[in-house]
């Protein structure tokens, strides 16, 4: 088998999402890579989603570039996505609801009609019934044995019913025999690969590392496509001990994260761009107390509303510049679960390290689709070190004592004798403000200076702890992409299309995006023979930042901000042009 | 798995552990501000109840009032604008065994932090909310406040107020505190009496208190008050009695009422939130480790 992609598609409310789900995790536990992504709007019903599972011999990154397999459970779905259907592939519907001529199909196509609504009829009259029935003849097209798919479907209606996952189990296994008596498999049918292999959303496995970095409470208020994290979290938070609390808006998600932070345990909060842009005060109180928090933004397509179910990485500019005045941050981006896991411990190491926010990037199209981890890459053994860096010493303690690192002596509430106040005025080493009586005069002019070294140098803390740009692919190839977050998912698998081209390629991906070692930057970026700066958004922010920061330019430039993620063969086109025709 | 190394408080006794005093941090308020006698009523208060310094927080915004944590030898947290509340409760999450009092000004409490006031007490939290409301901005000198009465002349409404004012007292009522006081910084002793039942109560404790600002605000003064309170306990009222505390709490003009208009038990949002039923969240365990089985749920 070399790639497989099938695509289910209908409206909201007709449980595409979950068809989807369970064509995915059939694969993931036949030991193949998957890659899921759930399209929708911001509709509850009606309107047009799709879910695309991708799988393939070498990992998927991305959505890929065409279907195999399409399950139209409504005309329109057939109109949006016939198009892309490949050779060999087929649609499978249900003419009960709506015809599909084979003249308006791609060459090599087959019109597969299943009666899904005559099976669902023989159990119930409940329509919805005729998803099972339908995804039982896709799992035969697909090469997912029956017994296996039976096995996801009980698993994933959990606590139902029985008479419902009887119909389920019925009307699969009829969908699957009335696929079997009319068509032969698809030629790049699947076939167990290997032990099952882990399938979550980004959001999972962000709040999965959260948990694993020493997480102890989270404040978050709900907003696509951030709002998984606090779900997964809540859903686990009896039985891994941690308090989630839904706040009243952003503004007392942050500040409430801040306070446990300050109370001694590991906090964090999540949000999208809106909800971020309510946060940015706080996030200036967390860098001047000294406070370590993490925040993750979940960036969606802006500005404002924008579109809330489409994605962007729009928001990197705001997370550089968050906050009134300057104090020290670093910003994390993940580019697929596998690392999304062992990022998050490391903001949580990070903030507790040099006391003050640290931010990680994701993206609706990281947050919200499916990808599959190996067992080894979630590794739980990771613990959390002790919090408290100072012990009582009688008499002297400074909770922001000027130090070479910028890192001063922690206490948390309730040890004796440590008492300090954690100030969001401008404050000497005791915690005491000078911005009122002492501000202006010359002793103190000199001691808000020293402050605001001393903060600073935790940038620069920050800055030698970044590591450097990953270089994938081979070292001396002509073109070399540069790029960040999920984007990297589609650039890999472009990579892997311009390899078979006879093109070779490599990419730079950056983990930490800020603070960057101008150094280590250059010198990757100086190995290049030509770039191609990839990213999702109108004026290339992140490709401002390196320029900043180095004073190389990237002049060959992909960008794209419609709210889809980018394909693979948009990347392909645009590298070809460059390394073809120097670009335009 | 790791283990924090800070201690659980201690619960609130032990001669031993120092109490609460004066910081060496002199206050900047004006002179004769109503604040001072904020702080000294805290200050017994908390003393009173014999709370080692080291297990309080006293948590406040900004404004003129909320420079108050500097003042007193506790741990404190100075936030930022309206974020007292939600910051205090954070802290609370974080370590049920400290006693954490919010402070600050009607501004901080009602103008910009009204949203997470209203919350904090329809949870329940355990906290003790002491506002300083001199119905006027002081630190950026003189502009008109929420509690604010209408007609008012100030810097921002030089022909007057012309909307209603927000009464605390009140909005606490109707938002689900259950325990619901006024003072006046006037009279400290029984501002201290009130604050130290609101530390008690097990629940989110209100306690308004008339402090005013004796440069900005010319008609709320000292005499102002002095003229016109009265002791809601020396009144005959009954604060278990829902429908008396509203009646009492619109109350304004010649009389008006100073005292515990409200009080009642429920349980608090400690108490309903499980995972505080092990004890206070910093000394649990964190990580994964060994939880394995976790993964289970992605195949």
């Amino acid at each position: 088998m070399s790639d497989l992609t099938v695509c289910i598609g209908g409206q909201a409310g007709d449980g595409i999402a979950s068809i989807g789900e369970t064509v995915a995790r059939s694969f993931s536990r036949l030991g193949l890579h998957v890659f899921g992504m759930n399209a929708y709007q911001s509709v509850i019903r009606g309107g047009h989603v799709y879910y695309q599972a991708r799988t393939s011999a070498d990992r998927p990154y991305s959505q890929g570039d065409g279907v195999d397999i399409l399950y139209a459970l409504d005309r329109q779905t057939v109109d949006v996505h016939a198009a892309g259907i490949r050779p060999g592939g087929y649609v499978v519907f249900d003419a009960e609801k709506f015809a599909v001529t084979p003249g308006e199909l791609p060459a090599g196509v087959t019109a597969l009609a299943v009666p899904t609504l005559e099976i669902a009829r023989k159990y119930t009259t409940q329509s919805i019934l005729q998803n099972g029935a339908g995804v039982g003849a896709v799992a035969f097209l697909a090469g997912v044995p029956l017994d296996l798919l039976h096995a996801v479907l009980t698993d994933s209606f959990g606590n139902k019913k029985g008479e419902v996952v009887d119909w389920n189990l019925g009307a699969s296994a009829a969908g699957y025999h009335f696929a079997e008596a009319h068509a032969q498999p698809h030629a790049s049918a699947v076939h167990r690969a290997g032990p099952p292999k882990l399938l979550m959303t980004g959001n999972q496995a962000i709040a999965l590392g959260a948990a694993a970095g020493g997480l102890k409470f989270l404040a978050q208020y709900p907003m696509t496509p951030a709002s998984s994290i606090m779900h997964w979290l809540a859903e686990h938070s009896h039985s891994l001990g941690i308090v989630v609390k839904q706040a009243e808006d952003e503004l007392a998600s942050i500040n409430m994260a801040i306070g446990a932070s300050y109370g001694g345990v590991r906090s964090m909060t999540a949000t999208s761009g809106g909800g971020f842009s309510l946060m940015v005060e706080a996030l200036g109180m967390a860098g001047m107390t000294e406070t370590p928090v993490v925040v993750v933004d979940s960036q969606r397509a802006g500005p404002s509303t924008g579109l809330p179910t489409k994605t962007e990485q729009g928001d990197l500019n705001l997370m550089l510049g968050a906050g009134q005045g300057e104090f020290p941050r670093a910003i994390l981006a993940a580019t697929h679960p596998s690392d999304a896991y062992p990022l998050m411990i490391r903001a949580f190491e990070l903030a507790e390290k040099w006391q003050t926010p640290i931010l990680v990037a994701s993206d609706l199209h990281l947050s919200e689709n499916h990808a599959t981890v190996d067992r080894e890459e979630v590794p739980l053994d990771f613990e959390p070190a002790p919090l408290v860096t100072v012990h009582p010493n009688g008499h002297d303690y400074k909770r922001y004592q000027y130090t070479e690192s910028g890192v001063s002596p922690r206490a948390v509430p309730g040890q004796a004798g440590l008492q300090f106040i954690a100030g969001s005025d401008e404050h000497d080493e005791k915690g005491h403000l000078v911005s009122d009586v002492k501000s202006g005069i010359p002793h103190w002019v000199a001691e808000r200076a020293r402050m605001m070294d001393k903060r600073m140098r935790k940038l620069e803390g920050l800055r030698h702890e970044a590591p450097p740009p990953v270089l994938e692919g081979p070292e001396d190839a002509p073109l070399t992409f540069v790029t960040w977050g999920s984007t990297v998912g589609a650039v890999r698998d472009a990579m892997r299309v311009l390899a078979g081209l006879g093109k070779p390629t490599n990419l730079l991906r950056f983990p930490t995006v800020f603070p960057l070692d101008p150094a280590a930057v250059r010198t990757a970026l100086g190995r290049a023979h030509r770039t191609l700066l990839v990213e999702a958004n109108y004026t290339g922010q992140f490709g401002r930042l390196v320029r900043a920061e180095t004073g190389v330019e990237l002049p060959e430039r992909l960008l794209k901000y419609d709210g889809e993620p980018f394909s693979p063969h948009e990347i392909v086109a645009r590298a070809l042009e460059v390394m073809d025709h120097g670009g335009k | 798995m790791a283990e924090s190394s800070a201690p659980p408080a201690p619960t609130p006794t032990g001669p031993a552990l120092p109490l609460i005093g004066k910081s060496d941090v002199k206050p900047t308020w004006c002179p004769g501000c109503g604040d001072f006698g904020v702080v000294a009523a805290v200050e017994m208060a908390v003393k009173r109840l014999q709370i080692p310094s080291q297990n309080v927080v006293i948590v406040s915004g900004i404004g003129c009032s909320s420079n108050l944590p500097h003042f007193l030898n506790s741990y404190g947290f100075h936030a930022i604008h309206g974020r007292a509340v939600p910051v205090a409760e954070g802290i609370r999450w974080a370590n049920h065994a400290l006693t954490v009092i919010g402070t600050g000004g009607d501004g901080d409490g009602f103008g910009i932090g009204v949203g997470h006031f209203i919350h904090a007490m329809r949870r329940n939290v355990d906290l003790t909310y002491v506002t300083m409301d001199n119905q006027i901005y002081g630190l950026t000198t003189g502009q008109a406040s929420p509690t604010s009465r209408m007609g008012q002349k100030t810097k921002s409404t030089p022909t007057g107020v012309i909307e209603e004012p927000i009464d605390p007292i009140s909005l606490a009522l109707a938002s689900g505190a259950t325990y619901v006081a006024r003072g006046f910084s006037g009279d400290v002793k029984q501002l201290a009496d009130l604050i130290a039942g609101g530390i008690q109560h097990r629940g989110f404790a209100f306690v308004d208190v008339f402090s005013p600002c004796v440069t900005y605000n010319k008609i709320n003064t000292f005499d102002f008050f002095r003229q016109r309170v009265y002791k809601l306990e020396s009144a005959g009222h009954d604060p278990t009695d829902l429908v008396q505390a509203f009646a009492r709490s619109i109350e304004w003009g010649d009389k008006i009422p100073v005292g515990l208009f409200y009080r009642t038990e429920k349980p608090t949002y400690e108490d309903l939130e499980e995972v505080l039923s092990a004890g206070p969240l910093l000394s649990q365990k964190s990580g994964l480790k060994g939880r394995e089985a976790l993964l289970d749920e992605f195949v």
